[in-house]
């Protein structure tokens, strides 16, 4: 999947559970990415991350430590 | 198999079952106790008696007309009709004095004396009324003779007859023949009452009284009627008299079973003789459609027996090769062949597969289990991914529960219908016209969608709001609607207070009484009236019994689940849950949508909705199935397609969907499966996914195999086989065949024993057997020890998960925005005639109604760009461009366009986006900026498609 896509799709999940009233909204985008996403996509999510892809919104860096590692 | 007779009474009893407290009367003798309002003629059938009729049917009130049912009642004067007098307490009534007798003959002499005798060579033969009445009455002559003024014979008198009038032959379907018209009336009610289209009036007066279909000089095809048939239904002679009859006799046997098209679910009589399908006709007894149908379901059957289908399997060894017909051995051994050498040079999560929609319950069952116990992985997923996914993710979150709360009866004691992006009368026809027959005794309207559909206005119906929002802006508009709620004191409080976590609600309530939520503050947004918006609001929210119905212009956005989420805020804080008349109602768009999400096809979820990282979930399906299963979730349809295009999914087995015609971005899905080394396409049709495919597994139609469907109601109903397969194999044996061929042990011989399984892992349908199917007709689930007879209100004492859950509803722009270049934004939808991509109903007489797509444009945006009524217009997106037809109406308001996407010559889809929803990458079908210019014909796009899908589709002779 492109870069830009993928980082579209964390992005959007970020700005859903950014306006949710939670203590820790990282952890419930990590549970929806966790939940939804097949290893290899977050794989590719982290190494993105990694990597400091610049349009990544900073909800989804943060979530991303808290990802369940893809085997 | 002997034919499935089910012990209900299928009499005619005349007149509609009342409820009300008992009547006790006497009829010819025999005591007979009915509820108040019933009619005496009824009170006779529940007695056995037979009352002589012709006007009076039981899925019509009561009319009167044809004066055949007189009786006499003690104490009365005269000979009442029968079908218009109510029962009364102490009424002793005389149904076959001399005096009845001697009337009823003279009433049949009259009618019999303006009627053809062409019995023997007439199409109704032995399934006459009128035949049968006259038998009945022991009419032996006719006094009159037959040379008078008549509208039998084309000529009198050796002139031309004025009254008489040819036979209407232009309904593709069936026949109207005015010479046997005795003006009962039947049909013309039949199409007031229970279709709800007033397209049939009586014109004339008295002996020049006649059927006519819509204005004078239309024709049954060119007036408004729909071809529903219920007036065909409702006939007692051969006036309206179906094709198929005619050719091929009067059915002998019947089988019922359930529709294949949309996710209504009607129950049918497939009528037959021997294995020839004469005709189906809505069974009384089905509980979604009580005794009504539409076209599809009533007389688009005919692609069981089109000439394209494909009857044999066949395989190559690349897409631009011409297929090879080959035995079912070897097309399943080079599927199970290819698959497996993939997983060996690629990984075992190179591989998935989609499960059909259409397919039944055991169907898709067995493909989700192949994949992910003899593929191994999570790969599985269902067209549902493209329609309702975001309804199981917002459902789930907010009530427990991925699934509507109502049965359909329920409409019946709404007050207020909100009806949100959704397009009943032509998307669920059956429904739509339960829902307008509500409205007409009463109950208030509120439309929701960027286009004046039908509902808005048509005869005896008029919606009391109609809210044009501007296409992408459903959660501004609903959460506007929450602010008027919460801000005007509204709320429900008890059963907020009782049902729901107040926690959340409290969150919930301060976000959406922000100014910035209220219907002033976005109407620039979303182009609806704040004084409007704020007066539905305050109809749903007061006007009794809300419920709200939607479909795809709710799920099928960027924020398709955010908007579910808001539609279950409204119905819970108004308490509108958990009783008949309420509830959040999605109305699913393929026969078996419900179904194939409940039986695990998405790719996070095992049957019955539980997550694979589930382990005692996982643990239940590993001990049956005796193999590991991945707690990660697999791809989805996106997904798949964005890993094939990267080199990492190589091979997919695709029962009973068109992805490359109905997924998005037509491109991107064509790259995807010209990127795989092994698709396998298992279908009726060499549909258009199927241009690049390498093995071809024909497939059987729903008349072809047992199983079962579930409806938008969560209804399950039985599917009987009617006739063998065609193919030789129903689908589930298909998939077995390919699934034993890549290792798998697996030993059905019935779809009853597949349901078995599913009972006996997935804990919603644990009660469901195929002997309480047959004992009940059918049950909506959960079916279990709780709810041993099924469900049909849930949430009725608390929520699937205890407290119902209010999520805070922001609005998010889509990412796809109008600009100079592409100034318009086009939405998506379906007509009635035709049915999603139209692999079924273009292989039928439908194609009358609906030859092509076409382009809705306001007659404004038209103007500008000089585009007049039936050009050809280019209409072209960030994505691609296509070309079909400019149809010039107000119904779109200046801005928005609107097409179907029935056919693959336009293919709507190479304009859409691969933008999706957020949660669950439903893709934004319904949002798309576009151009619309004008065009001389088919794009470059077009013709180029149409030269490969030509050369895709050839076949070798068959090998001597």
């Amino acid at each position: 999947m492109s870069p830009e896509k993928l980082a579209r799709m964390a992005n959007q999940i970020a700005t859903f559970f950014r306006a949710q009233p939670a203590e820790d909204r990282a952890a419930l985008v990590a549970k929806h990415l966790n939940d939804f996403w097949e290893p290899r996509m977050r794989r590719q999510l982290l190494d993105l991350v990694q990597a400091g892809h610049a349009d990544l919104d900073p909800l989804v860096v943060e979530a991303a430590g808290r990802m369940r590692a893809p085997a | 198999m002997k034919d499935f007779v089910i012990p209900w009474d299928d009499a005619d009893k005349g007149t509609p079952a009342k409820t009300g407290a008992p009547v006790t009367l006497t009829v010819d003798g025999i005591a007979v106790t009915v509820p108040e309002g019933t009619s005496v003629m009824r009170a006779a059938a529940e007695a056995g008696i037979q009352v002589p009729k012709l006007c009076a049917t039981d899925s019509l009130e009561a009319f009167g007309s044809c004066r055949l049912c007189v009786v006499e009642i003690e104490g009365r004067r005269g000979t009442p009709a029968s079908c218009t007098t109510p029962v009364a307490d102490g009424m002793v009534v005389h149904t076959q004095t001399d005096k009845v007798a001697k009337l009823r003959r003279g009433v049949m002499e009259l009618y019999i004396s303006d009627h053809p005798l062409d019995c023997l060579t007439c199409a109704a033969n032995g399934d006459c009324e009128l035949q049968d009445m006259a038998g009945m009455v022991g009419l032996r002559d006719v006094r009159y003779g037959y040379e008078g003024e008549n509208h039998v014979f084309a000529r009198a008198g050796g002139e031309a007859n004025a009254r008489y009038l040819p036979k209407d032959e232009s309904n593709p379907y069936f026949t109207y023949d005015p010479s046997k018209c005795i003006v009962c009336s039947r049909c013309v009610r039949a199409c007031e009452e229970v279709q709800g289209t007033f397209a049939l009036t009586i014109e004339g007066r008295g002996f020049d009284s006649r059927v006519s279909a819509g204005m004078a000089g239309d024709d049954f095809l060119t007036s408004e009627c729909v071809s529903c048939g219920a007036c065909v239904q409702a006939c007692p002679t051969a006036t309206l008299q179906e094709k198929s009859t005619v050719e091929l006799g009067t059915p002998d046997r019947k089988v019922v079973t359930t529709c294949a098209y949309c996710g209504v679910g009607c129950s049918f009589e497939a009528q037959l003789n021997g294995d020839r399908l004469v005709r189906m006709v809505p069974w009384k007894h089905g509980k979604a459609n009580r005794g009504h149908s539409c076209v599809k379901g009533r007389f688009a059957y005919g692609y069981a027996e089109h000439p394209d289908r494909i009857l044999n399997p066949m395989i190559r060894e690349s897409i631009d090769q011409p297929w090879r017909e080959v035995s079912w051995e070897e097309a399943v051994g080079f599927a199970a062949g290819r698959l497996r050498s993939i997983q060996e040079t690629h990984g075992r999560q190179a591989i998935g597969g989609i499960t059909s929609s259409r397919c039944t319950n055991e169907e898709t069952y067995l493909v989700q289990k192949m994949i992910r116990a003899v593929f191994g992985n999570n790969n599985t997923d269902t067209c549902a991914r493209v329609c309702h996914s975001p309804t199981g993710y917002g459902l789930k979150t907010t009530f427990g529960t991925s699934a509507g709360t109502q049965d359909f009866d329920s409409v019946e004691a709404s007050d207020v219908v909100v009806v949100i992006g959704a397009n009943p009368t032509d998307g669920h026809p059956v429904f739509g016209s339960r829902l307008k027959k509500r409205l007409r005794q009463g109950a208030k309207l509120i439309v929701i969608d960027p286009r004046r559909i039908d509902l808005v206005r048509t005869p005896h119906v008029e919606a009391a709001h109609h809210l044009p929002l501007r296409p992408g802006t459903n959660v501004a508009v609903l959460t506007a609607m929450a602010h008027v709620i919460v801000t005007e004191g509204l709320v429900d409080e008890e059963f907020v207070a009782s049902r729901c976590d107040t926690e959340a609600f409290e969150d919930w309530a301060a976000f959406v009484a922000e100014e910035r939520n209220s219907p002033e503050a976005t109407e620039a947004l979303t182009g609806v009236p704040a004084a409007e918006l704020r007066a539905a609001a305050r109809l749903y929210a007061t006007g009794g019994n809300g419920a709200i119905y939607y479909g795809l212009g709710v799920t099928e956005h960027s924020q398709g689940s955010t908007t579910v989420m808001a539609i279950a805020n409204l119905a819970m804080a108004t308490g509108n849950i958990g009783r008949p008349g309420v509830g959040v109602n999605p109305l699913r768009g393929q026969n078996n949508v419900q179904g194939s999400c409940d039986m695990g096809s998405f790719p996070h979820e095992l049957p019955g909705y539980r997550h694979v990282s589930d382990d005692a979930a996982r643990e239940v399906f590993e001990k049956i199935w005796g193999a590991k299963i991945d707690a990660e979730p697999g791809l989805r349809i996106p997904n798949m397609l964005d890993a094939a295009v990267s080199g990492e999914f190589k091979g997919i087995y695709i029962q009973g969907e068109d992805i490359l015609q109905s997924d998005p971005d037509t491109r991107h899905v064509a790259a995807g499966l010209a990127a795989m080394d092994c698709v396998i396409v298992h279908d009726l049709f060499l549909n258009e996914t199927a241009n690049y495919a390498h093995v071809f597994l024909p497939g059987s139609t729903f008349l072809e195999k047992d199983g079962t469907f579930t409806n938008a109601e969560r209804r399950i109903n039985r599917v009987r086989r009617v006739m063998a397969p065609k193919n030789g194999y129903a689908d589930w044996e298909v998939t077995l065949l390919l699934a034993n061929a890549m290792g798998a042990d697996w030993d059905y011989t019935h779809p009853s024993e597949i349901m078995e399984e599913i009972a006996a892992t997935t804990p919603s349908f644990a009660g469901v057997t195929y002997a309480l199917l047959e004992e009940k007709g059918s049950v909506q689930w959960p079916c279990n020890a709780a709810r041993p007879e099924g469900s049909p209100v849930m949430h009725a004492e608390s929520f699937a998960n205890g407290k119902g859950r209010f999520m805070v509803t922001e609005y998010v722009a889509t990412e796809e925005r109008t600009g100079p270049r592409f100034p318009l934004l086009l939405t998506t939808g379906r007509i009635l005639s035709q049915y999603n991509v139209g692999a079924q109903t273009r292989r039928t007489a439908n194609t009358v109604w609906h030859q092509e797509d076409v382009l809705e444009i306001h007659p404004h945006d038209a103007e500008v760009r000089g585009v007049r009524e039936g050009d050809w217009v280019k209409i072209a997106s960030r994505k691609g461009e296509t070309s079909l037809r400019a149809h010039l109406t107000d119904r779109v308001a200046p801005g928005v366009v609107y097409t179907t996407f029935h056919h693959p010559d336009t293919q709507a889809n190479v304009v859409t986006t691969d933008y999706s929803d957020w949660a669950t990458n439903c893709p934004e079908y319904k949002v798309t900026a576009v151009q619309v210019a004008p065009s001389n014909g088919p794009t470059e796009w077009q013709r180029d498609y149409a030269e490969q899908a030509g050369r895709a589709r050839r076949i070798l002779p068959a090998a001597e």
